[in-house]
């Protein structure tokens, strides 16, 4: 147990200083699995053997050497599943490394075992997975958030010291925060997305869960920068991310959005979010009022865009290069509609038939490209925010983790649970979620995460905020009770 | 802006997915009260706004064109449901 609590970069300091190995990490989390996992379901995929084959030739003295990662089922690791938590792929092995796998291995770290998640990352519980519901491991009758539930679940239940998860809506922030752990969504263009199966690519991006901003930071080190094989990666210098972390917050300025602060959210939240900004101010920050006018308007337009991106991005299951095919079909209209109708669970065809309906002709104008304009509306507003303030301070999600089966009837009061953290993809800024204290309900605790945004390519500051928060309150050194 | 001309059956089509008349019937409903919420962004007033379709947009960007390995012949259909003398197999599309 005291080997899993750790947090990566102990971990890291424990292989430095030969008081533990690889092969021993790998092999305490592989136990650690084998006894919580069937009640919590986070994974999908597990190939010790292979990772502990890594683990006997692990070299660390890397920047991530011989550390385990968990990875997402939506992120191809050449000759492992790659599910995206759909029917549709399960017979699909991966042919080649999605670049973050490519940077992973090159700087000495092990892939070990595959997150589940909403499918195709379409949702906020991780119950549209085809596989299995996965628990919140601080009361297995919650959902963990999603669509990256299991990343930010297999952390939490420490059967992994840190996971990749991808984030379009909030994918990364909401289940980091209702599983109590630290999860980071970059600037969009900061991480490639090659070899991440699309969802909505002018939102997606990947980034890091862990149990501490350091050790998001530490990831990030090796996770951003530009590759040619994704031409939306940009070419900016990335800098050492953990630097910054550990300095006084003297002279920085931090917004609180009125509008994140809204009738309908749970009180319990609201007094943790509060409570963590009188922190930051008695840690010397300086806290401003701000707007963002154009917030309510963020889940109509992304329910719009991201829609309309994955129709086009989903064509691509037509039951001939990979994936499922129907039984022997009378012609291809019959192949392409049962392949599909077979493939697809019900939120996928949802989101799919309303993004054909929205680019559809004649409706183009009145819903697309009006969505779009008010996606400048939306990211100008934290332009301007980002002139008065270094970063933003809210909540991560208006509630705590609520029960399986709650909302699986009502799509739009699932989508609407994404007001905090939509916005930010929207306008390809940075966010990260922190825990910031529990809820208590019928004898259990629920993790609450705080938010914190920063503009695009602001990770430096916005990591060096958090770990001020992080490292001078109690909340991540608390594990589930499994 | 609001779509009592939304008929799922025929977008699904053109989306190649075939429903059953319970699901028809289940997106109908779901979808109209989506359409609803979406029909708040009438209320916006985007008069002389660009559109944004990427939030940090780069342009043209070009790679060297200069030869490199891509995948195998046979990693590209490993995958393959069904293939034959090195390639994909499709259902017949001509009579």
């Amino acid at each position: 147990m005291s080997l899993l609590t750790l947090s990566l970069s102990e971990l890291q300091a424990r292989f430095r200083a030969d008081e533990t190995t690889p092969a021993e990490a790998i092999a305490a989390l592989d136990a650690r699995i084998s006894d919580v996992e069937p009640r919590v379901q986070a994974l999908l995929y597990r190939d010790t053997e292979a990772a502990l084959a890594l683990a006997q030739a692990a070299d660390v003295s890397k920047p991530l050497g011989g550390l385990p990662i968990c990875i997402k089922d939506v992120i191809n690791r050449q000759g492992d599943p790659c599910t995206c938590g759909s029917r549709i792929l399960e017979p699909y092995r991966a042919p080649y490394h999605a670049t973050v796998v490519q940077r992973l291995l090159d700087a000495g770290a092990i892939p070990f075992t595959r997150a589940n998640m909403d499918e195709f990352a379409m949702g906020s519980s991780t119950e549209n997975s085809a596989y299995q519901v996965t628990k919140n491991p601080w009361d297995l009758d919650r959902i963990p958030g999603g669509s990256s539930g299991g990343s930010a679940a297999a952390v939490s239940a420490l059967e992994a010291y840190a996971a990749l998860g991808t984030d379009t809506g909030g994918s990364i922030r909401q289940p980091a925060a209702l599983c109590g752990v630290v999860g980071l969504k970059p600037s969009y263009g900061r991480v490639s997305r090659f070899g991440l199966t699309a969802y909505a690519s002018s939102l997606d991006q990947i980034g890091p869960f862990a149990r501490t901003v350091r050790d998001c930071a530490l990831l990030l080190n090796v996770l951003a920068g530009r590759d040619s094989h994704d031409s939306t990666s940009l070419d900016q210098p990335v800098p050492d991310y953990t630097a910054p972390l550990g300095r006084d917050l003297k002279g920085i300025r931090l917004g609180i959005p009125k509008e994140y602060f809204v009738d309908g959210m749970d009180p319990r939240v609201k007094e943790r979010v509060e409570a963590a900004i009188k922190h930051y101010e008695s840690l010397g920050a300086e806290i401003v009022e701000v707007s963002l006018p154009h917030t309510e308007f963020a889940i109509a337009v992304y329910y719009i865009i991201a829609t309309a991106e994955a129709s086009s991005n989903l064509a691509r299951f037509d039951g001939v290069r990979y994936g499922h095919r129907a039984e022997a079909p009378k012609d291809l209209m019959d192949h392409y509609l049962r392949t599909r109708e077979e493939g697809f669970g019900s939120e996928v065809k949802r989101r799919i038939i309303l993004g054909t309906y929205v680019l559809s002709s004649g409706y183009y104008d009145a819903y697309y490209l009006r969505a779009q304009k008010v996606r400048t509306l939306i990211r100008q507003d934290f332009l301007a925010a980002f002139g008065k303030v270094d970063a933003l301070v809210c909540p991560t999600s208006p509630d705590v983790a609520f029960k399986i089966g709650e909302r699986t009837d009502d799509p739009l009061k699932m989508y609407l649970a994404d007001i905090f953290t939509i916005a930010a993809n929207l306008a390809g800024i940075c966010g990260i979620s922190v825990p910031c204290g529990f809820v208590e309900e019928s004898g259990k605790k629920l993790p609450v995460g705080l938010q914190l945004l920063g503009p695009a390519f602001g990770e430096e500051k916005l990591l060096q905020i958090a770990d001020a928060y992080e490292t001078s309150t109690p909340w991540s050194k608390e594990f589930a009770p499994l | 802006m609001s779509s009592p001309d939304l008929d799922v059956r025929y977008v699904a089509n053109l989306a190649r997915i075939a429903l059953t008349d319970e699901e028809v019937a289940t997106f109908q409903g779901q979808l109209g009260r989506i359409l609803e919420h979406v029909a708040q962004l009438e209320k916006v007033d985007v008069t002389g706004v660009d559109p944004t379709a990427y939030a940090n947009p780069v342009f043209n960007v070009f790679r060297a064109d200069e030869p490199h390995e891509s995948l195998p012949k046979a990693a590209a259909l490993a995958n393959a449901p069904r293939q034959a003398n090195g390639l994909f197999s499709v259902t017949k599309v001509v009579e």
